[in-house]
C-alpha cells in the first residue's frame, strides 16, 4: 500500500460512500455547538420533523455573546439573551449536552472541547465556527462549517464534502525563547497568504512543531484557517497522548489502551507525498506584529510598517494603502512606536492556562501604562480561570493593572459588551485583524500573549529582549 | 432551496480583495435567530454613514455614498463581481444570507474562501471562478458600461456577455445537480441512511472508544 498522509488516512477512515464526483458522504465523531450558528439548525431540525442522529456526538456550549463580567444578573443584552436562552431550550429540548453559562466548565468551543477530552486523535470534528481547525492539534480531522451543515451533522451525523489537496508547513530547528506558536502562525500566514492555504488540508511538522505544547499547537491549528485553510492537523506522540489521560471525555482503562495504540498510527507515513510543501527554520522566526486589516499583513517587532509604493501589484497596493488609513499607521513607522489603548489576552488562539503562564510571567511586579486605558485577560474556559486562579495568576494580572475577567470569546468578536471604540487601538492575542473585528472602527494588531503582555506595560510595541534588557 | 438554472442580471463590482465575512455582515447581526431578514445589513459598515444595530429600520440610515452599491446604475444587481479570496474569514452562514436577502444569486471571483463556498451552494447561491485576468476585464467593462449585465448559465456551465463572449466556469458535478434541481442536501443523505448505519456498526468494532 502506498504511503499515507495524516490527513489521508482520517479522511479514509471515515468516509461512508461517494459519489461519482468525488463528493463524499464523511461521518462525523464530534459536533461541538454554539448559540451563533446554530438556532436556525435546531429550527431546521423541528420544521422537518427530524431528530438528532446521535445525542452523544454532540457537546454544546454558549461562548459568543456571554458577557465576562459578573454574570448573577444574566445577561443585559436582550438579543444576546434570547440566543442563548434558545441554546439552553433547544439542548434541553432535544437532548443535547450543553454546558450552561454559569457551568464552571463553560468556556470557548474549542478550549473546551479539548480540555474535556471530547476532542480525540482519529476523530472528525465539526462546528459551526471557523477556527475549529485548533482541533486537529490532536491529529484529528477538524474544520467549521455553516448552519445548513450544522443542521445535516445533527439529522444525519453526516456531511457531504469533497476533499482537500494536502500541503505540509515544515517547521525545523528551535524557537527563540520569546517567539511563540503564534508567531510560528503569523510567520506562515505572512508567507503563504490568507489565500495560500484555500483547498488545503495543512499538516504542521518538523522539531520545533514537535516540541511545542498541546496548548502551542492548538494555536498553531487554530489559525489554519487565517491562512484559508479549512483543517490544520499536527501527528500523535507522546505529548497528545500525554495530554489526554483522565479528561472526563477521554477513554480509561482498557480502552484506552486500545485507544492509544491506534492513536499512534495517526501521523504520516514516512514516504507520504504531499501536493505542496513550505519550510520555515524556527530560529528564524521573531515575535510577529499584524499592521494592517487581513492576517497576512504582518511584520516582526523589529520592523517598519511597509511602504504600499514598494508593492508591484495593483489591486494589493490599493489595499495595503487602504489599510493604512483604516489603522491610522504611516509607511515606514517603527513597529516599536505604534503606541496602542488597550490590550486583550484571550480568545480559541490564546487564552489557555500556558497563554496566560507566559503573559503573567512578563507583567509580573509591573503596571500597565499610563496611556492603556484598558487591559484585559479572558481565560478561556472556567477551569482555566479556576487553573491560574490556583497559581496565583489572577493576583499577578490584577496588581498589574489587568482586569480579570470570566470566560468567553469577548472582543475577539465584540458580540458581547468589550469592544473597541472607533479608533482605539488594541495588542490583542486574537485571530482576526479585519475592519470592525473588535468593534466598529477599532484597529486591531494580532501578537502572542507575551508580546500582548509587554505591550500593555510598555503602552507600545516592543521587543521582548528589549523589554526584558537582554538587548 | 430555490432552482438555479438561467440567470441574466446586472453585476455590482466590488473592487477589494479578501473581502471578509465581518465585512458582509457585521458581528452585531449575528444574534438573530432566523435565517432572514439580513439583506439591509449586508455590508452594513461600509454601507452606511451610523453604526448598524439589529432590529434598526435601515430606511432613514445616512448612506455612504463613496459604496458600489449605494450607486443608483447598480440597483437590483443579481450578480457580484469580486476580487480573490472573496467570503475568508468566519463560518457565518449569515453572510451567503445576507447577499441572498439582498438580491444576489451569483457571485464572480478569481477565488473564494473554503467555507464560503460551500455555504453559497447550500442557499442557492452559484459562485462562479475566472480567471484573475478574466474577472479584471470585466471590472472594466462593468465600470464603463452602465446597466452591464451577464448571463449565467449553470447547466452549460458558461457565464455570457453582452457581446456573446463565452466564458466557461468548472462546479462539482454534485452541487451542479442540487442547484439545478434545488435539492435538499438533508433529503439525499437520508436516502443512504443503511450505509450510514452499516459504516456506524463497523466503527463501534474499530474505534469502541468513539461511541461511549
Amino acid at each position: 500500500m502506498s504511503a499515507l498522509t495524516l490527513y489521508d488516512k482520517l479522511w479514509q477512515s471515515h468516509v461512508v460512500r461517494s459519489e461519482k464526483d468525488g463528493t463524499a458522504l464523511l461521518y462525523i465523531d464530534r459536533h461541538l455547538v454554539h448559540e451563533v450558528t446554530s438556532p436556525q439548525a435546531f429550527e431546521g431540525l423541528r420544521l422537518a420533523g427530524r431528530k438528532p442522529w446521535r445525542l452523544d456526538a454532540n457537546l454544546a456550549v454558549a461562548d459568543h455573546n456571554v458577557p465576562t463580567t459578573n454574570r448573577s444578573d444574566g445577561i443585559a443584552d436582550p438579543v444576546s439573551r434570547l440566543q442563548i436562552e434558545t441554546l439552553d431550550k433547544n439542548c434541553a429540548e432535544f437532548g443535547i449536552t450543553e454546558f450552561r453559562m454559569n457551568d464552571v466548565r463553560q468556556g470557548i468551543v474549542h478550549v473546551i472541547g479539548p480540555e474535556q477530552g471530547a476532542t480525540l486523535p482519529g476523530m472528525t470534528v465539526v462546528c459551526g465556527d471557523s477556527h475549529t481547525s485548533t482541533h486537529g492539534a490532536f491529529a484529528a480531522l477538524a474544520f467549521g462549517i455553516g448552519t445548513s451543515e450544522v443542521e445535516h451533522v445533527l439529522a444525519t451525523q453526516c456531511l457531504l464534502t469533497k476533499k482537500s489537496k494536502s500541503m505540509r508547513v515544515n517547521v525545523e530547528g528551535k524557537l527563540h525563547p520569546g517567539v511563540s506558536a503564534k508567531d510560528i502562525a503569523l510567520a506562515v500566514i505572512g508567507r503563504i497568504g490568507t489565500a495560500g492555504g484555500t483547498g488545503f488540508a495543512l499538516e504542521f511538522a518538523g522539531q520545533a512543531i514537535r516540541t511545542l505544547s498541546m496548548e502551542g499547537r492548538m494555536t498553531l491549528c487554530n489559525m489554519a484557517i487565517e491562512a484559508g485553510a479549512r483543517a490544520g492537523m499536527i501527528g500523535v506522540d507522546e505529548t497528545t497522548i500525554a495530554y489526554l489521560q483522565n479528561r472526563p471525555f477521554s477513554p480509561r482503562g482498557a480502552l484506552l489502551d486500545q485507544a492509544v495504540e491506534n492513536w499512534r498510527t495517526l501521523k504520516s507515513d514516512v514516504d507520504a507525498r504531499f501536493d505542496q510543501e513550505v519550510s520555515f527554520d524556527a530560529s528564524q522566526i521573531r515575535p510577529h506584529v499584524s499592521w494592517g486589516t487581513s492576517p497576512e499583513m504582518v511584520v516582526t517587532i523589529d520592523d517598519c510598517v511597509p511602504d504600499p509604493a514598494l508593492e508591484k501589484d495593483l489591486v494589493r497596493r490599493q489595499a495595503m494603502e487602504n489599510a493604512l488609513v483604516y489603522m491610522g499607521l504611516e509607511a515606514n513607522q517603527p513597529v516599536s512606536s505604534i503606541r496602542i489603548d488597550k490590550v486583550f489576552i484571550g480568545s480559541c488562539t490564546n487564552s489557555r492556562i500556558e497563554d496566560l503562564r507566559v503573559a503573567a510571567a512578563v507583567v509580573k511586579g509591573r503596571h500597565v501604562a499610563k496611556n492603556i486605558k484598558q487591559a484585559m485577560v479572558v481565560p478561556g474556559s472556567g477551569l482555566v480561570k479556576r487553573q491560574a486562579e490556583t497559581e496565583g495568576l489572577d493576583r499577578i494580572f490584577a496588581d498589574a493593572g489587568f482586569e480579570w475577567r470570566e470566560p468567553g470569546c469577548s472582543m475577539c468578536l465584540a458580540m458581547n459588551a468589550d469592544r473597541l471604540e472607533p479608533g482605539e487601538r488594541c495588542a490583542s492575542t486574537s485571530n482576526r485583524n479585519f475592519e470592525g473585528r473588535q468593534g466598529a472602527g477599532g484597529r486591531t494588531h494580532l501578537v502572542s500573549p507575551q508580546m500582548a503582555a509587554a505591550a500593555a506595560i510598555a503602552g507600545h510595541f516592543t521587543d521582548l529582549d528589549v523589554f526584558q534588557g537582554n538587548l | 432551496m430555490d432552482k438555479f438554472t438561467v440567470l441574466d442580471g446586472i453585476v455590482a463590482p466590488l473592487d477589494k480583495p479578501n473581502v471578509d465575512t465581518d465585512a458582509i455582515i457585521p458581528k452585531q447581526f449575528l444574534k438573530s435567530i432566523r435565517r432572514s431578514g439580513f439583506g439591509p445589513n449586508l455590508f452594513d459598515a461600509w454601507r452606511y454613514l451610523d453604526h448598524g444595530e439589529p432590529g434598526q429600520d435601515c430606511e432613514p440610515r445616512p448612506l455612504n455614498p463613496g459604496f458600489v452599491l449605494n450607486q443608483e446604475r447598480y440597483s437590483g444587481a443579481s450578480i457580484l463581481l469580486a476580487r480573490e479570496n472573496f467570503g475568508c474569514g468566519s463560518s457565518r452562514e449569515h453572510a451567503p444570507w445576507a447577499l441572498l436577502d439582498y438580491g444576489f444569486k451569483a457571485i464572480i471571483a478569481p477565488s473564494f474562501a473554503d467555507i464560503f463556498f460551500n455555504n453559497c451552494f447550500k442557499n442557492g447561491i452559484l459562485p462562479i471562478v475566472l480567471e484573475s485576468r478574466v474577472v479584471s476585464d470585466l471590472f472594466e467593462r462593468v465600470v464603463a458600461e452602465p446597466g452591464y449585465h451577464l448571463m449565467i448559465d449553470l447547466p452549460a456551465q458558461q457565464v455570457i456577455t453582452p457581446d456573446r463572449q463565452v466564458y466557461p466556469f468548472e462546479v462539482d458535478a454534485f452541487r451542479k445537480e442540487c442547484l439545478v434541481d434545488g435539492l435538499d442536501d438533508i433529503d439525499l443523505t437520508l436516502r443512504h441512511v443503511e450505509s450510514i448505519r452499516a459504516y456506524e456498526a463497523r466503527r463501534r468494532q474499530e474505534a469502541p472508544w468513539l461511541f461511549q
